[in-house]
């Protein structure tokens, strides 16, 4: 049997989760395996038509009150009770910040190896991977093994496709008897109040500044021109280091994933760690002095020339075009 | 209290990685070294420690002799003493890794040494395992927070926050634990002249731990296969205001 590890928000699984299933689902088929589901929570139980649309056939529903908030070892634990009583031969969690934090302690309990963001598994002996490193610019190749496979999904690395062929699922609900200890760490969220910002990670547009912008008041064009175009403003690790804008800004591999409709990318070289956080944009324009830069073959439009002088010449064309 | 950290030496790729011919390691001829940004945050965080509630830190790596750079280097932002776990340079899975990192500590404990907080990155920049931190605090039954944001120790608990899409969520574990760091958390310093002259004077512990199989066997690397695209010019200098916004019009932004 596949396992898969169903993240949900009161009942419907989150998009990380149907990439995994549509991944775990094929997988189960090349075993000639079932595929079924773990969900924590009473409420995991309202998922089960969904996950039978992707070839669940068996969810197991975690439900005991304490599960309720986001405790990791506590999870984990509830994870590993199901593995020792169902055996599966593979065990496959999201790639996001909770499923890799889960499976990193299922793992840890097991004492087993663990494939963290793959991209595809080949099932066999020995059993293949293909995994991704340095936030997705390198992919390795790699044997797994161990007793049960444990492996995450890569995010976005799967396109999400329900089972043509969906049957009946069982629900099968218990209580997993958990220890004081696994609740030593528990998480209690606090929503942000809505600021009427357009975000980073939801804004058509954004404009990022690297090193070449200059100085932190060099930001003052980027941000005219993101408000002119209802976007928002980014920056390279560079400028985060040298204090010119908050870490909350950054866009890579150490800081934010975008995926808008453009990416101004100004003054910045196109650092592989840089590109992993904006290669989901739709289209990348890149304003450098310097036609060699990395980030220009890498672009789909570009303007060799000074940041300030082209952003300036940008915003005023806008504002002539556009008088508010 | 004593604070440890836990370092990766990973090379420093720039606008494109380059592989060895047998596709087993990146081509690191014409490349510099460093560590992970949440790895030098977390060192950042624990010299912010022990200046404001006295102690000792300590930086440790596992990897080959040359990783002592990495070493001085968080020795001359301020870390006081340094362990190498010597390899012979090839690569140590999440499981190995765990191994070795548990056996130092457990030895540093018999030598009167307890750790109040242990510090990894979320994850290191070239492998991204995103494991061993968890992996450790199991071995050592320690409570483990990962890939956190702010850190507060008050009365013998470590406040902490972690960023989500919607928010924050906050936690508090008493010490001692495993904490997992995300670049963010703080704005590391640069090392101070003296700073480096000191370091390059500090002694380095030295072991070698003996390598287990942790079941995670690369085969080989590659890159990803990028669609073929081409870039459109809009121009240079000066008055290239219509081009772009001509651009902007076309993808209906304006
Ligand atoms: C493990 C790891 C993780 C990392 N994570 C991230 C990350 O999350 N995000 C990130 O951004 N980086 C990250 N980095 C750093 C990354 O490798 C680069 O160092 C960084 O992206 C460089 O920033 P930059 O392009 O602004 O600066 P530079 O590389 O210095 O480039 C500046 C560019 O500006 C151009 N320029 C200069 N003056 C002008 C001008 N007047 N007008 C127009 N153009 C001009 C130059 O031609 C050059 O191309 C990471 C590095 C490592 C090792
Ligand atoms: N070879 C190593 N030596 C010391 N610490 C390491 C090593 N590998 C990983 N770590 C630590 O474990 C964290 C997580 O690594 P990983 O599980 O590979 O993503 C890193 O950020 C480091 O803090």
């Amino acid at each position: 049997m596949v396992l898969g590890f169903i993240e949900h928000v009161g009942g419907a699984p989150t998009s990380l989760s149907l990439e995994l299933l549509t991944m775990a689902r094929r997988l189960a088929q090349r075993m000639g395996v079932p595929l079924e589901a773990l969900v924590i929570g009473g409420s995991g139980a309202s998922a089960s038509g969904i996950l039978a649309s992707y070839g669940v056939s068996v969810v197991h529903v975690a439900d005991d009150e304490r599960l309720s908030a986001y405790a990791p070892a506590a999870w984990a634990h509830t994870m590993v009770q199901l593995v020792e009583a169902a055996h599966p031969a593979v065990v496959i969690g999201t790639g996001s910040d909770r499923g890799a934090e889960v499976m990193a302690h299922v793992a840890a309990r097991l004492r087993l190896p663990l494939a963290a963001n793959c991209t595809e598994v080949i099932p066999g002996n020995p059993f293949l991977v293909t995994r991704q490193r340095w936030g997705g610019s390198l992919l390795e190749e790699a044997r797994l093994k161990g007793a049960v496979k444990l492996l995450t999904v890569a995010p976005h690395a799967v396109t999400v496709e329900a089972d043509a062929t969906a049957t009946d699922i069982e629900v099968e609900t218990k209580r997993p008897s958990l220890e004081d200890k696994d609740f030593r760490v528990t998480v209690v969220p606090q929503v942000e109040a809505d600021t009427g910002k357009v975000s980073l990670a939801q804004a058509r547009v954004v404009v990022g500044g690297g090193r070449g912008v200059g100085s932190a008041e060099g930001f003052q064009a980027l941000e005219e021109l993101a408000s002119l175009l209802g976007g928002a403003v980014g920056c390279s690790r560079a400028v985060t280091s040298l204090g010119w804008r908050p870490h909350a800004d950054q866009v890579g591999q150490t800081g934010m994933r975008i995926a808008p409709d453009l990416y101004i990318a100004c003054g910045i070289s196109g650092a592989i760690q840089h590109m992993v956080g904006c290669r989901a944009a739709k289209h990348i324009l890149a304003i450098n002095t310097d036609k060699e830069a990395p980030i220009v073959a890498q672009a789909d439009y570009a303007v060799i020339g000074d940041v300030k002088a082209v952003v300036t010449a940008v915003t005023s064309e806008i504002r002539r075009l556009k008088p508010s | 209290m004593n604070v440890l950290v836990c370092i990766k030496r990973v090379p420093a790729t720039g606008g494109h990685i380059a592989l060895t011919p047998d596709g087993q390691n990146i081509d690191t001829r014409y490349l510099g070294f460093t560590i992970s940004p949440h790895e030098e945050c977390a060192v950042e965080e624990a010299v912010r420690l022990i200046e404001k509630h006295g102690g000792s830190s300590t930086v440790l790596t596992l990897g080959p002799e040359v990783a002592t750079e990495q070493l001085r280097d968080a020795m001359a932002l301020g870390m006081d003493r340094a362990v190498l776990l010597e390899t012979d340079g090839r690569e140590w899975d999440p499981v190995a890794t765990t191994d070795a990192i548990v056996a130092a500590i457990e030895r540093d404990r018999a030598a009167g040494r307890d750790y109040d907080l242990l510090l990894f990155g979320n994850e290191s920049a070239d492998s991204a395992g995103y494991q061993v931190g968890v992996r450790v605090a199991a071995a050592l039954d320690l409570p483990c927070v990962t890939g956190i944001k702010a850190l507060e120790i008050r009365e013998g608990k470590a406040a902490v926050r972690r960023q989500t899409e919607s928010g924050w969520e906050t936690s508090e574990v008493t010490v001692p634990a495993v904490l997992t760091v995300k670049e963010g958390i703080n704005l590391p310093r640069y090392p101070s002249l003296p700073g480096r002259l000191k370091a390059k004077k500090k002694e380095i512990e030295r072991s070698r731990p003996q390598w287990v199989d942790g079941g995670l066997e690369k085969v080989r690397l590659s890159l990803p296969v990028q669609a073929a695209h081409t870039v459109e010019m809009l121009g240079q200098n000066g008055d290239v205001g219509p081009q772009v916004v001509e651009l902007f019009r076309r993808l209906r932004l304006l």
